[in-house]
């Protein structure tokens, strides 16, 4: 256990990461969100609940680190017509909290997240329960993984292109 | 009919080499659709694998209605319809389970799996009635191939085998990549919503012109070797079955390779499981032929697009709102192929999908842009002095021609007009 002291200092941290990490998203700094990864992250959007097993079912996004380097790659060709013109983005992110420690020492924080998207299609809202796994690497946090739950992941979903 | 000129409004809209755009974007037709194509020819439900044991069941669709699919205590596949036939309340509210019957919420009546009406709450209220006039509606026709399980709303028509025709060798070329030769649907599927007509991804399923544009940005980073298959200099053709059934025929450009596997972008080498155990199955010499030529990529007419390592369900909902449910396809026998297949569908497909978020906001923009009326009509003539008919005596063209367009309006056409 933390003492309250030093819960709040890495809770500050986590926050001010997790706003930096939207940031990037909502404006599609596609390679300096590449960097928040860790040599060995992965990227979840499970579909058909927040259980199922990656490995069998499945998923909308389930990125290996190489594959979420194709990912960026493939946006930042310009030729991505799904977001050629980009969508417009803002997110609000609440609800952060410090959940328990994970063996290794990698920092567990969930939260919420509210998407406003303004697509050629037209206006979609996304909403999501985020987990993480972040790892401090030469002193800097990083996402070592990051599992995204979007609310309505049972339904038939509107592409979603932006980085969620 | 028109009674002025003799010419039928269809004949009017849908010509050799072009049709008109309000076919995609007017309510009317769309109903009609429902009416003449939805609810009356065969179309692809779900696979006998969905349901494997007895009482299991799992919702599926025909167009907008809800489909209950169910294997009964005698292992029978049924079609049922989700709507109690006392008031109409859907019976069933979760996509899938095991259930001996469906009890339905509002009044209490209940329905054994194979759609009997067995009870009602205070059965007194109900002296005389016979129970067998209030079952739950059933799809009229049910007729499975190899395990893939087709409905049809028309008591009348042809046979299930009558429709797929020629196609139907495209199911059976699929179920030979299994060792055991069998297709199990298991891994669950993506639901994928664009607000555009059912009928731009129904074309879109055998294009062979626009992989090298749309994908471009995927090929280019992600050194595919799927992009040559669909250049100028490919020898992979397009081909029209009839009955509105196209496919893209890549084995030419496969046989050219002539390495087991090539097909999916591996080898026997890294899949060494998979080509003993197929190799075990069918004969060193017949094995290696279907590990050259590979899974096919074909469109059953209307809803059931096969795509090599994956497998859509066209779903309409409305004239400019469908659904696309794709799952990998896993073969009986082979799990070290099945774990590379759900990788490289996750990876290509559904909302975040590497190819179809692609696909798909063409199919948007298609949509849209088609609501502007000059010029009115959609330019289908690609390769259409240079189609040709292969030794079978179907349709075929250049991989990149638009025979598979004009082969599905065809047969559209046929099933919009009258008798």
């Amino acid at each position: 256990m933390l003492s309250p002291e030093s819960s709040a200092a890495l809770m500050s941290t986590v926050t001010a990461f997790l706003y930096r990490e939207a940031r990037l998203q909502d404006e599609h700094q596609y390679e300096a969100w590449e960097r928040l990864w860790t040599d060995d992250g992965v990227y979840w959007v499970p579909a058909n609940g927040a259980d199922i097993d990656p490995e069998r079912q499945m998923s909308i996004i389930y990125d290996n680190r190489s594959r979420i380097a194709l990912r960026v790659r493939q946006l930042m060709t310009g030729k991505h017509f799904t977001q050629t013109p980009q969508s417009n983005l803002r997110r609000l992110v609440s609800n952060i909290e410090l959940m328990d420690e994970q063996p290794g020492g990698d920092i567990a924080v969930a939260s919420n997240s509210l998407i406003f998207e303004s697509s050629l299609r037209d206006d979609t809202l996304w909403a999501a329960r985020n987990e993480y796994r972040l790892r401090r690497v030469d002193g800097e946090l990083r996402m070592a993984y990051k599992k995204v739950v979007l609310v309505n992941n049972d339904k038939a979903i509107y592409t979603m292109s932006f980085l969620v | 009919m028109n009674m002025m000129t003799g010419v039928s409004p269809w004949e009017r809209l849908i010509r050799p080499d072009r049709v008109h755009g309000s076919l995609y974007t007017d309510p009317a037709i769309f109903e009609a659709e429902l009416a003449n194509i939805w609810y009356r020819t065969w179309v692809y439900v779900g696979h006998e694998s969905e349901v494997p044991n007895a009482n299991d069941y799992v919702v599926k669709s025909i167009g907008p209605q809800s489909i209950i699919m169910t294997r009964d205590e005698q292992g029978k596949v049924n079609l049922l319809l989700n709507r109690c036939s006392h008031r109409g309340n859907q019976v069933c509210s979760y996509e899938r389970g095991n259930a001996r019957s469906f009890t339905c919420p509002f009044h209490s009546w209940t329905f054994a799996n194979d759609g009997r009406l067995v009870g009602y709450a205070f059965p007194d209220g109900y002296e005389g009635q016979d129970k067998s006039q209030l079952a739950l509606g059933r799809v009229t026709r049910v007729a499975t191939y190899r395990g893939f399980v087709f409905g049809s709303f028309a008591a009348d028509g042809p046979t299930l085998e009558e429709h797929l025709g020629g196609a139907a060798e495209t199911i059976d070329r699929l179920v030979r990549t299994s060792p055991e030769g069998e297709v199990e649907i298991t891994a669950g599927f993506l639901k994928h919503r664009v607000k555009a007509n059912w009928k731009f991804i129904l074309e879109n399923e055998c294009d062979g012109y626009h992989p090298a544009f749309v994908h471009t940005s995927i090929f280019g980073v992600a050194d595919s070797m799927i992009g040559k298959l669909y250049g100028g200099a490919s020898t992979a053709l397009t081909r029209c079955y009839g009955n509105g059934h196209t496919e893209i025929d890549l084995r030419p450009e496969f046989r050219k390779r002539g390495a087991p596997l090539s097909w999916f972008g591996t080898s026997e080498e890294r899949l060494p499981d998979y080509a003993a155990r197929m190799k075990a199955a069918y004969g060193d010499t017949a094995a290696r032929e279907i590990m050259i030529d590979g899974t096919p990529h074909v469109m059953i007419f209307p809803n059931l697009f096969i795509a090599e390592i994956q497998m859509f369900v066209i779903q309409p909902l409305g004239v400019d709102d469908s659904v696309q449910h794709v799952t990998a396809l896993q073969f009986k026998g082979a799990p070290d192929l099945n774990r590379r297949l759900r990788q490289q569908t996750m990876g290509s497909v559904g909302p975040a999908g590497f190819l179809l978020a692609d696909d798909s906001e063409m199919y948007e923009r298609c949509h849209r842009g088609v609501l502007a009326r000059n010029p009115e009509w959609i330019f289908l003539g690609r390769g259409e002095k240079r189609e040709r008919r292969d030794e079978l005596g179907y349709t075929v063209g250049h991989v990149t021609d638009e025979v598979p367009s004009r082969g599905i309006w065809t047969h559209y056409r046929k099933l919009m007009e009258p008798a």
